[in-house]
């Protein structure tokens, strides 16, 4: 199962053909105690990069961009009743969302976990 | 930024300290300051609520306001003094008791807020001609500056640059102080009172800016890291850094200079009209008086006012107020999480018709019109000792 990540701190694991999605344990414990979290809902199609998610701790908010291309086909409702839970696996149950791959070809350009640990090393 | 120099950033003298409590430090009006340390914003919140927090605010401007025209260690002598500082604030000074301090604020001829200020009256009969004032950081050279020009030789400023300022707040903070300042305990809120530690001269004040019973004490800064380990050492009292300080803050409805306050705004529009005395309303006699006076015989344009979001999604700085049917009535000054209260906080200036508790507003976050309402400050009661 190969697990890809971006410089903007997401994780992207294709499961068949599908690709769920999330933010990085280090995106989760910079950002701090995270008390709102925003999804989009299932159907809503992103560009790559595009704004997909909203995370927000106490200091501040951020967005959480679409590291691929596609359309979202499940939404994780249960980090919207729970934002804490992002800190705390961030990069297991927390998953953000679940989608579709339009262009599959765009996880080759993105990281695996060697280079981001190496690139995390560098921030 | 290209072109731009950067200046060098300040430090406390507890820097040290901070770093190896494993701060996390940020920039803020010039100094290099902890934002958190590891427990993080929320835990650091809830624990000065529920025992004792620690915050270096040493970055602020301290200084001793001294009369030139009374020998020190009369009453004559402290009403000079403070006809002097009332030439630049609404504050009832003169009448302050001996140890009595007040919150004011300094007013540019057009009557907005230029700055806050703690002023306090020293106990000691000795002292009487003196004033000790405390500024935000990010305008003490501005605000020194102006008192020097507009006082001039009538007073002398000290600028006390020597001194380090910390406040420890929650509800263990008067237990944890008094045993070390014996007395300290007894202290009401408001009032300020002189100790010795160890050879150095403390200052207690009894305030602070969240909400909690609390001190704010003025060490020098040869003793100040030996004091606040002193502090820490008490089981129930933590680091806590600006992050939580700005939520405790917004909790208990506190101004927070150049964002809920600025040199635009009155007291009267900030909701602080408190700060502007009996007498003063009725003599006036100080910076922007007729505007100010005016406001307060008819109600000013717009309000700051509580604002409770009804979801979940915080609502913060700059975000836009309209009313239930889509008017654009005022903006956001401050926004956030709420750890005590569990959601969404805020607070922002609405035009006066709409600043009634209860009215139904509209926060434009992210596009999306969010439902809020006008709710009564503070957010969390305050929990001051008032004896």
């Amino acid at each position: 199962m190969t697990v890809k990540y971006t410089k903007e701190h997401e994780w992207v694991r294709v499961e068949g053909g599908v690709a769920v999605i999330g933010i990085t344990e280090h995106a989760a414990g910079a950002l701090g105690d995270i008390v709102f979290v925003e999804l989009p809902e299932a159907g809503k199609a992103f560009k790559q990069n595009g704004e997909m998610a909203v995370v927000e701790s106490v200091k501040a908010a951020s967005d959480v961009y679409a590291p691929v291309t596609g359309e979202v086909v499940e939404a994780n409702g249960s980090i919207v009743d729970d934002p804490a839970s992002v800190n705390a696996d961030p990069e297991g149950a927390a998953w953000f969302v679940k989608m579709k791959l339009a262009n599959p070809s765009e996880l080759d350009a993105m990281m695996d976990k060697a280079a981001y640990d190496a690139f995390v090393e560098t921030l | 930024m290209a072109g731009k120099e950067a200046k060098p950033l300040k430090r406390t003298p507890l820097h040290g300290l901070h770093l190896s409590l494993g701060a996390k430090m940020v920039e803020f009006a010039g100094y290099e300051m902890p934002v958190q340390y590891p427990d993080g914003v929320l835990k650091e919140h809830l624990h000065t609520r529920q025992k004792a927090g620690l915050f270096d605010v040493s970055h602020m401007g301290q200084a001793f306001l001294t009369t030139t025209r009374a020998t020190l260690g009369s009453d004559e002598a402290h009403a000079d003094v403070a006809s002097a500082i009332e030439s630049l604030v609404p504050g009832e000074i003169r009448k302050l008791k001996k140890g009595g301090m007040r919150y004011s604020v300094l007013l540019s001829e057009k009557g907005g807020v230029l700055d806050d200020l703690m002023i306090t009256r020293p106990a000691l009969d000795g002292e009487q001609g003196m004033l000790f004032i405390v500024v935000n950081a990010a305008m003490k050279d501005a605000d020194f500056a102006l008192m020097q020009s507009k006082l001039g030789e009538r007073t002398k400023l000290e600028i006390a640059d020597d001194r380090s300022l910390l406040a420890l707040q929650g509800p263990s903070a008067a237990g944890v102080i008094d045993a070390i300042l014996p007395g300290a305990g007894a202290q009401t809120f408001m009032t300020m009172r002189k100790y010795n530690w160890n050879g150095a001269v403390l200052f207690a004040s009894r305030c602070g800016y969240t909400g909690e019973d609390g001190f704010e004490i003025s060490v020098p800064d040869d003793h100040v890291e030996a004091f606040a380990k002193k502090l820490l050492a008490h089981p129930d009292v933590a680091p806590i850094g600006l992050g939580a300080r700005d939520s405790l803050r917004l909790e208990a409805g506190l101004c927070l200079y150049g964002h809920d306050l600025n040199k635009e705004i009155s007291p009267v529009e900030g909701a602080i009209d408190f700060v502007i005395g009996k007498r003063r309303r009725e003599e006036g006699g100080f910076p922007g008086a007729s505007r100010i006076l005016k406001e307060l015989a008819e109600g000013p344009a717009k309000l700051r006012v509580g604002i409770k979001p009804e979801g979940r999604a915080p609502a913060r700085e700059g975000v836009e107020i309209q009313s239930a049917d889509g008017k654009r009535i005022g903006e956001i000054t401050s926004g956030g999480f709420g750890p005590t209260v569990g959601g969404p906080i805020a607070m922002g200036y609405v035009e006066k018709a709409y600043a009634a508790t209860g009215t139904s507003l509209q926060l434009m976050v992210r596009g999306k019109a969010l439902p809020a309402s006008v709710v009564e400050l503070p957010f969390v009661p305050h929990t001051y000792y008032r004896g």
